[in-house]
């Protein structure tokens, strides 16, 4: 029999509208219904045998703590079974109970005593939780005088000072400091190796590699993966990529301004990259360097003639510079196939003062009162590093030479007589 | 005692969590003591405190006696009588109230055992409560006026007395959870409650009508008259009496039992 046996469970969480309403249908067991609905979990189904460790891993809200609580019992789900078959402890709040006045030897009997230990079991256990948190005399000092680090070793030793047969873990929990942190997972390791069924929910593939024999994926309240850690992990990783790839041509990196994308995509733009001069992806230059904007397109119609530009601005929105293929005298014109797929390159030298610019990528028909084929806001952000000295200040190194002779030049006698003017 | 816990409901948690329960009743007392030199008799202190105050005030000052009765003391006696498990039976009333948002943290705790709770107000209250009666009768034993085996009748009292209590705190403190009002209600029911029973009054100032509305619809009414029984009068109470109590006393339970378990998932969500 497995030691857990979560079958089909749902969960959702409600909003109401009043607490009356929230009443009405707790009381009358939902066969009224007053509440407006967010599905947290979508029928999740999950075994898992003695010492099996199971990774958890997802996005943020996919529902993986809703799934910890079911199986630490404090949340119940909505449809569905759990069965579980032995003494469940959790690592997602530490320091539950604990209360500040009384000292950590008080704190860590209490904690002791919930465990529903006997009374007699409790003082030798005491003794391994003071050894374990290596707190030392500050062992009998009131918990209000600890700091984070201290109370959090005296949670960690105190909540696993007996094996649990099912343990939860929540990693974003990092106790301590390196060394506390390395002796916490040490112990979580034995308890494994002893029997102990863990969950594990981690954004750490090394943790989740190196501590699990399992790993789910939960998205959006579904189980998308169960497999090998190394296969989960990598289709993760597969999963992130694309969503960061996403993210990179949807939003203004740093910004997290959106990025607004329109036309009617009879051409589209299907990568923009910025490359240095030995054609490697860059986003660092320095003031003066020749920096090369690429757009590859993809032609969706062959009847439209395009017309590919870039306008450069700063991080305030002063348009830097801009132009296109047209205004440059640069025809394309080839006979495309639907599918087919061209780049235009954009080698621009950097005369720019220090900071961050962003890059907006169009390309219109140069026909049709230049409509939009497909433009896109803001879509790549370059750096510009000045100079270790810079030998200008502001926005732009305008072309300057400055010459020196002493005595008056010729003429100057009419400028004195301006200024005279302006004093008077 | 095995034998007993696997038959009692319940009994098992609250063995294995005993020193838990014992731990947490005397929570607050521990903390008080901190750091006082006297620490632990304060709360002794008190309760003599609040006794002699009574005393003096109503043997001499006031010189009052029960009508009918030449003891000097009978009134003092009569008064802290019923103070005494009144208070009992309505602090168990208001600790429950909160009991479930102060303990949110052991709630999400796996494994915790949330039948613990309401014991926990019973006992802590119930130090309380002997302190308080402690100290009274050892008042009584000074002054030669303790009562006899007669005081055995007490238990049945106060277990049905405190049965009704608890289960109207938990009743009302799952309510609680979703309708603060219950709370604030509460404190003002109870208010009048006090002085619709026999504590701070005898019953034969009553006119007829009221005492027969009294001892019909308020079952405070005839524990305190129990209560008063035994402490005036060494007279044991009629159990048989106390039938429709107990009746209600394990349908109330039923109900609140009932109430918590049908609204518990929804208390969870909502902590």
């Amino acid at each position: 029999m497995p030691l857990i046996s979560i079958r089909n469970i749902t969960k959702k969480y409600h909003t109401f509208n009043s607490d009356w309403d929230r009443f009405i249908e707790a009381i009358t067991s939902g066969k009224v219904k007053r509440r407006q609905e967010h599905w947290i979990l979508k029928g999740i189904s999950l075994e898992a045998e003695a010492g099996e460790s199971i990774g958890i891993i997802g996005y943020n809200g996919a529902g993986k703590s809703t799934l910890l609580k079911i199986v630490l019992g404090v949340s119940t789900p909505d449809t569905g079974t759990v069965s579980i078959n032995g003494r469940v402890a959790g690592l997602l709040e530490l320091g539950v109970g604990f209360h500040p006045e009384f000292t950590g030897r008080e704190n860590a009997v209490i904690s002791c005593q919930l465990l529903g230990l006997d009374p007699a079991e409790i003082p030798p256990l005491v003794e391994e939780i003071k050894a374990f948190s290596e707190l030392h005399e500050y062992f009998d000092e009131p918990m209000r005088t600890y700091s984070t680090g201290m109370a959090m070793r005296l949670a960690f030793s105190a909540s696993t000072v007996v094996r649990p047969e099912i343990l939860v873990v929540d990693e974003a929990l990092s106790v301590g400091d390196a060394y506390f942190q390395h002796k916490s997972m040490a112990r979580i390791r034995r308890f494994r190796e002893a029997g102990t069924t863990l969950f594990l929910v981690s954004h750490d593939p090394t943790a989740i590699k190196s501590l699990c024999d399992r790993a789910v994926i939960l998205e959006d309240g579904v189980m998308i993966r169960d497999g090998r850690p190394d296969e989960v992990l990598d289709y993760y990783q597969a999963m992130v990529n694309r969503r960061k790839k996403d993210e990179e041509i949807r939003q203004f990196q740093g910004d997290g301004v959106l990025v607004t994308r329109s036309g009617d995509a009879r051409m589209q733009i299907a990568s923009i990259e910025v490359l240095d001069m030995e054609g490697r992806p860059g986003r660092v230059f320095k003031t003066g360097e020749t920096a090369r904007i690429r757009q590859t397109i993809i032609c969706n119609d062959p009847s439209v003639r395009p017309n590919v530009g870039i306008l450069i601005r700063d991080r305030l929105g002063n348009h830097v510079y801009g132009t296109n293929t047209n205004l440059k005298k640069i025809v394309i014109d080839d006979e495309f196939q639907v599918g087919s797929r061209f780049h235009v390159d954009f080698d621009v030298q950097l005369l720019l003062g220090g900071g961050t610019y962003n890059v907006t990528v169009a390309v219109v028909d140069d026909a049709l009162h230049s409509s939009h084929l497909d433009w896109i806001d803001q879509a790549i952000v370059f750096q510009v590093m000045p100079e270790s000295i810079p030998d200008f200040a502001g926005l732009t190194p305008l072309r300057t030479s400055i010459s020196y002779s002493p005595g008056a030049a010729p003429g100057a006698d009419v400028e004195e007589a301006a200024v005279a003017e302006v004093h008077a | 005692m095995n034998a007993v816990i696997t038959k009692v409901p319940f009994a098992e948690p609250l063995w294995r969590y005993r020193a838990f329960i014992w731990s947490a009743a005397t929570r607050e007392m521990r903390l008080q003591s901190m750091n006082s030199v006297l620490g632990w008799l304060w709360p002794v202190l008190n309760a003599a405190a609040l006794i002699l105050l009574y005393m003096t005030l109503f043997v001499e000052v006031l010189k009052s006696k029960l009508p009918g009765s030449d003891d000097s003391m009978s009134y003092a006696i009569y008064l802290c009588v019923g103070i005494i498990n009144w208070t009992y039976f309505s602090n168990t009333i208001l600790r429950s109230l909160n009991i479930f948002g102060e303990n949110a943290m052991l709630l999400k705790k796996a494994g915790f055992p949330k039948i613990t709770l309401p014991i926990v107000v019973i006992v802590s209250q119930g130090v309380q409560f002997a302190i308080m009666l402690g100290v009274f009768a050892a008042l009584l034993i000074f002054t030669g006026r303790i009562p006899g085996w007669s005081l055995l009748g007490m238990i049945p009292l106060l277990i049905i007395q405190q049965t009704i209590a608890i289960s109207l705190g938990v009743l009302l403190g799952t309510l609680n959870v979703f309708f603060r009002d219950v709370g604030q209600a509460a404190g003002i029911i109870l208010t009048f409650w006090f002085w619709l029973t026999p504590i701070v009054y005898p019953m034969s100032i009553l006119s007829p009508n009221v005492a027969a509305f009294v001892t019909t619809w308020n079952p405070m009414t005839r524990i305190m008259i129990g209560y008063h029984d035994i402490a005036l009068n060494n007279v044991m109470p009629n159990l048989a009496d106390f039938a429709g109590h107990a009746v209600l006393a394990i349908v109330l339970s039923a109900v609140a039992y009932l109430c918590f378990k049908r609204l518990y998932s929804a208390v969870q969500d909502y902590l």
